[in-house]
């Protein structure tokens, strides 16, 4: 199991750093499709940084910067100029796949030393707990870490709940004083820095080296788990971990299956080859994110007091002060 | 949107070339130039061919190229500019670039991995297998735990063939060999085929090889300290400690080859399929290995570059026993071109 968890961490680290950022930008009633996009630009960037200083934080820190800078393209013609949002974020996607593309040229081939990992003697590696919990490199912690930040903030903060207000309800929150174009701006800043920092996480510390459209849909998978969390903090990094899970069960399919049919026999009939996920296709445990977003779409239509959704009632929705 | 701007973009390109070249050849790739696999080793070759010819040809690419109606656009709008010669490079432009052959008679076209053919159309492809065969002696050779793993795409005859060939060559040496497949159903993406390689590594194996095209694979067993291969492109780089060598895709030979056929006016339609012996697939130079591993992988080369040894010569049996080439047989193209089973030996799934 061991060996299925931390895989499983590391890949929902990228989905977890980009998610909640997402889910900041949409509680404050701003739609950003262009995580994919802010995430490619973090990822290049980053890399482009860490090759030519060496130094990994600063990298990071260059990733979340080349994001929140993305996010700032959007801001600009979405909430200052009122263009349409899906459409603009779409247009922001296209454009950071092109562009990264065009950055990193020079830096197909190129390897990065990999970033060490937190170690804690004995604590980290003599048990199994440790490893899972204590053996990882600083972002999967910091990436917790935000995800807490940002729960705290949003329900504990006066800060947050002027966020909730302009998400939910723009002209009340401006008849009330408070400035919803700015406080939007800061919220889809902070989601294009957080998107950034995933894909810094893939480009420097998951995988360091670039590659044109690295992030392989990763982006969408953020944008669909802050609707699977119903904008939730605390259901989005059970979300994370759980699509991060499902992500990469093919490959250890063997060994889950092993685990599985020892203390669930049902689950398990014929011989070794008819196990359950060895059953399953691929390809649908690929579509399996998308399918439960679909399902938690339905159910939040169905009764949103019953799932204690949040969704933001002004998503998407351009604002103008009429006074 | 990037397809608009792609087209745009050849179209800039045409429309610069002013000078008069002797000839005009068109590529037209399924991923980006910078994927330091397959499409970069095509792109490889092409950059070739303008330091072979110089000013005498103009080389135009069109890059990540969906297989599809978009394919069809790309390779009309190059044969309607004036390129005489095209090479289309994945297996999905096969219909797209018969069609426009058709209706340009005049333009030669090269179509990479196919098997349809017409009096305009040649069909050309390498013999991975032949270097799968030398890496499979290698593993064989190297493993201590008996235990290969192998990241492999999509379940298709290409990359099944790779997959036995390597197993074949590995039990050749080691009987106890397993080899441990994993399908990432995907060519390119990075994140999916390190966690693919770290799966296999936690499974036991302890030598890593990949049928798809990033070096993150590479780059996990670095980091876990395992040896593993490169593919398509010599990814020393990424594994200075873990490539044993790496299977290189070598389009250059070709490429001068037809485009020199062209400008002599000899160009033929035909279908080409060679290996290591015509330097279309190269082996990287062997790192991290004792001297007589070396010597063994460089003679296992040479048998092959010289037909003396086929990596498929029988008896080979399936995973189920059936025999599928008798003792003292080789398998012959058409064979190979469409394996869809698995050899004994080889572990994981085989979807259909």
């Amino acid at each position: 199991m061991e060996n299925f968890i931390i895989p499983m961490i590391i890949a929902a680290t990228p989905l977890l750093l980009a998610a909640i950022g997402e889910l900041v930008t949409e509680r404050s009633g701003v739609l950003n499709l262009g995580i994919e996009g802010m995430m490619l630009m973090g990822a290049v960037v980053a890399f482009a940084v860490a090759n030519a200083t060496g130094s990994t934080p600063l990298a990071i820190l260059a990733g979340a910067g080349a994001g929140a800078a993305m996010a700032l393209i959007f801001s600009v013609i979405a909430l200052s100029l009122l263009a349409n949002q899906p459409a603009t974020g779409l247009a922001l996607t296209i454009f950071g796949i092109g562009a990264s593309g065009l950055i990193g040229q020079g830096f197909v081939g190129i390897a990065l030393e990999p970033l060490s990992k937190l170690s804690i003697p004995y604590l980290s590696d003599s048990t199994a707990l440790g490893r899972i919990l204590l053996s990882h490199d600083a972002m999967v912690y910091l990436a917790l870490a935000l995800a807490a930040g940002v729960a705290w903030f949003l329900y504990s903060a006066r800060g947050g709940l002027a966020l909730r207000a302009v998400g939910d309800n723009h002209e009340s929150a401006h008849a009330l004083g408070y400035n919803v174009v700015a406080i939007r701006y800061l919220a889809t800043l902070f989601g294009g820095a957080c998107a950034g920092l995933g894909g810094a996480y893939l480009s420097v510390v998951d995988t360091p080296m670039w590659g044109e459209n690295m992030t392989a849909g990763r982006g969408w998978i953020a944008l669909a788990l802050v609707v699977f969390a119903t904008w939730r903090p605390g259901r989005l990094v059970a979300g994370a971990y759980l699509f991060a899970a499902v992500s990469i069960l093919p490959f250890y399919a063997q060994a889950v299956d092993t685990f599985l049919c020892g203390r669930a026999p049902l689950l398990c009939f014929g011989d070794s080859e008819d196990k359950l996920l060895t059953l399953l296709p691929s390809q649908f445990l690929a579509m399996a994110p998308y399918l439960a977003t679909i399902l938690a779409l339905v159910i939040i239509s169905r009764d949103v007091n019953l799932t204690k959704a949040n969704a933001p009632a002004c998503i998407g929705r351009p604002f103008r002060a009429e006074r | 949107m990037i397809r608009k701007f792609a087209l745009a973009l050849a179209g800039l390109m045409m429309a610069t070339g002013a000078y008069a070249a002797e000839l005009k050849v068109g590529f037209v790739y399924v991923g980006p130039v910078g994927d330091f696999g397959w499409t970069y080793q095509h792109d490889q070759g092409r950059l070739a061919v303008e330091a072979e010819f110089g000013d005498r040809v103009e080389t135009t690419y069109v890059e990540s190229v969906p297989e599809g109606p978009d394919a069809e656009r790309v390779i009309r709008q190059l044969a309607a500019s004036g390129h005489g010669l095209i090479f289309t490079t994945s297996f999905g432009y096969m219909d797209p670039t018969l069609k426009i052959a058709k209706m340009f008679p005049k333009v030669k076209f090269e179509h990479a991995t196919g098997y349809r053919r017409a009096d305009n159309v040649s069909t050309y492809s390498a013999r991975f297998y032949e270097g799968r065969h030398v890496i499979g002696l290698i593993a064989g050779m190297m493993t201590k735990t008996n235990k290969i793993g192998y990241i492999a795409s999509v379940p298709i005859p290409e990359v099944v063939r790779g997959i036995n060939a390597a197993t074949l060559a590995a039990r050749a040496v080691n009987p106890d060999v397993t080899i441990q497949v994993i399908w990432v159903n995907s060519w390119y993406d990075p994140g999916k085929e390190a966690t693919a390689a770290k799966a296999l590594i936690a499974q036991g194996a302890d030598i890593i090889m990949q049928h798809t095209d990033s070096p993150a694979a590479l780059q996990a067993a670095e980091i876990a300290g395992v040896l593993a291969f490169g593919q398509a492109s010599n990814m020393i780089k990424f594994g200075p400690n873990a490539q044993l060598t790496a299977i290189i895709d070598d389009w250059s030979p070709y490429y001068i080859a037809r485009v020199r056929a062209v400008l002599d006016g000899t160009w033929t339609s035909e279908d080409s399929w060679k290996g290591l012996a015509a330097g279309e697939v190269v082996m990287a130079p062997y790192t991290n290995l004792p001297d007589d591993v070396v010597a063994t992988a460089e003679k296992a080369a040479a048998d092959v570059a010289s037909g003396a040894v086929h990596p498929f010569t029988g008896p080979i049996r399936d995973r189920d026993g059936t025999e599928r080439i008798a003792a003292g047989a080789v398998a012959d193209d058409g064979m190979m071109l469409g394996m869809d089973w698995f050899v004994e030996g080889v572990q994981g799934d085989l979807p259909k």
